[in-house]
């Protein structure tokens, strides 16, 4: 397990470097875009507002605040910003990335094989942010560049941040096919028929 | 306005916008008690960000997890609470004014239109949930923060008596296997078991108001949570489903009385940021804040 500190634009060559298990701090352009910002890049085919080359998606939805900025009218702040369920986007994750060339998604949770051969043939990871750690989140988030497609709602919106050391990003899914939390899965489902096997007969209750 | 419900819509308001910020005593004991003995492998760094999250929160004042759910109230209303008529209005003025002030994300999305109303009022949202307690003159309120990813493993379906008290631990594991790692680990596990699904299902949900650590007073029932929670744990989620040694803060089951022909079961699923309040209002509006011990709102 190695940790590694890139900036974006992320280059495929830092994509290599990395494998499942691995940790990453991001400094740069990350944009969150959960549900509604990939039905519309993919499945309703919109162009992205904002250039996303080698920058990271943030599967997030924050809670946003309007603050009294000089001279910049929608000024916002983040309250909290922590990843959502990123297999909510395995539909379309693939195509997204083929579309945008993001190359780190950042999300909690594993994703499956579509998204798995998108990382392999677009050169890009999958990445978890521990989960309920918004505010550790927010808190590396140092500026909110802008926001796109406000009409979504505050949580689907696409908003533009600005992160420094942003982390910890524990690799899920590498460049190479390999899937951390799928690999857990597997362990997981065969100690769960061993725990059920164990249940055998101390729950009979019924006579 | 009277009096009473801006009293009242105040209190809960501030209650709503500290316990987004704030788990309530019994979690983060569990908590720190499993931090000790996740110490292999990836868990130990999960928690650590876990903790420091905590602290930021309080210290930033901040809603610890950003999707603060849908808010869900279930209201015991004691017989003598002088204040009826007020109680339903005044949690909706609430939960405008703790989503404006918290501030709350706004997670109201109504169903066909597909908007999201932008202040976590809706149809039945804030959803509430009532109980009449008799001979008591207390208003006693739990608040509950139903995040998406913690509701995803939630089901409720109903068993055929044959397939037993097994069959509910097997759809119980096989949920936690699947939908478990997405639901931010370790989780408390709400079963509810009774005669048809919806009962089952309000059961489980109640199931997860209960104190973690606190058992079924049914020796039966506290046995069964007891060796669901050991089978979990023997599966080893671990924090955020990266492995580790644990898998649940608990498992808490809540029953009700089943059809000869049904054995009905629910499930609901708390995250780790397990934000579940409690407070019993007095009529003169004095509270016991009792799941944050030594909180001042
Ligand atoms: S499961 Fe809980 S901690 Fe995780 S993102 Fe949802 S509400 Fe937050």
């Amino acid at each position: 397990m190695s940790t590694f500190e890139f900036k974006t634009p992320v280059s495929d060559e830092d994509i290599k470097k990395v494998h499942i298990g691995d940790v990453i701090y991001l400094t740069g352009d990350i944009v969150t875009g959960r549900d509604d910002v990939h039905h519309r890049v993919v499945i309703s085919g919109k162009e992205p507002p904002v250039d996303l080359k080698g920058k990271a998606i943030f599967h997030a939805g924050p809670i946003m605040k309007k603050i009294n900025a000089e001279g910049e009218p929608d000024k916002y702040k983040v309250i909290s910003v922590g990843p959502t369920t990123s297999m909510r986007m395995e539909k379309a994750q693939a195509e997204f990335l083929e579309k945008t060339g993001v190359k780190i998604i950042i999300g909690k949770g594993g994703m499956g094989p579509k998204t798995t051969q998108g990382c392999i043939d677009n050169c890009a990871i999958h990445t978890i942010f521990p989960g309920g750690c918004a505010v550790v989140a927010a808190e590396e988030v140092v500026d909110v560049e802008g926001v796109e497609w406000l009409d979504l709602g505050m949580p689907e919106a696409m908003w533009r941040l600005k992160a420094e050391k942003f982390g910890p990003l524990i690799v899920s899914i590498d460049s190479y096919g390999n899937n951390l939390i799928e690999n857990n899965k597997v362990d997981f489902n065969t100690k769960r028929e061993q725990a059920l096997e164990n249940l055998k007969g101390k729950l009979s209750y019924m006579e | 306005m009277s009096i009473p419900r801006e009293q009242l819509s105040a209190l809960v308001a501030s209650f709503m916008s500290y316990s987004a910020g704030h788990l309530p005593d019994d979690v983060k004991l569990r908590l720190a008690q499993m931090k000790e003995i996740e110490n292999e492998g990836f868990a130990p760094d999960i928690y650590n960000v876990m903790e420091k999250n905590m602290q930021l929160a309080d210290s930033l004042k901040r809603p610890s997890c950003q999707d603060t759910g849908i808010p869900q109230f279930f209201a015991r209303v004691g017989s003598k609470w002088p204040y009826m008529d007020i109680i339903e209005d005044a949690l909706i003025d609430a939960v405008k004014e703790a989503t404006a002030k918290a501030p709350l994300r706004p997670n109201a999305v109504e169903v066909f239109d597909e908007k999201n109303t932008g202040n976590n009022i809706g149809t039945h949202s804030p959803w509430i949930d009532w109980e009449i307690v008799k001979d008591s003159d207390e208003l006693e309120l739990y608040f509950y923060m139903a995040g998406g990813g913690c509701s995803l493993p939630g089901f409720s379906k109903v068993l055929m008596p044959l397939e037993g008290y097994e069959g509910i631990a097997k759809a119980v594991f096989e949920q936690m296997t699947t939908y478990g790692v997405n639901a931010c680990p370790p989780c408390l596990v709400g079963i509810g078991i009774a005669g048809s699904s919806e009962v089952a299902a309000k059961l489980s949900k109640k199931a997860l108001l209960r104190q973690v650590g606190s058992h079924n007073p049914n020796p039966k029932a506290a046995e069964m949570e007891k060796l669901i929670e050991d089978g979990l744990n023997s599966i080893g989620l671990g924090p955020g489903g990266f492995g580790g040694k644990l898998s649940v803060m608990g498992v808490n089951i809540e029953q009700a009385s089943r059809h000869p022909a049904t054995l009905a079961m629910g499930m609901s699923t708390a995250c780790w940021a397990h934000r579940r309040a409690g407070i019993k209002i007095k009529p003169d509006f004095t509270y016991d804040f009792f799941t944050h011990k030594g909180a001042v709102l």
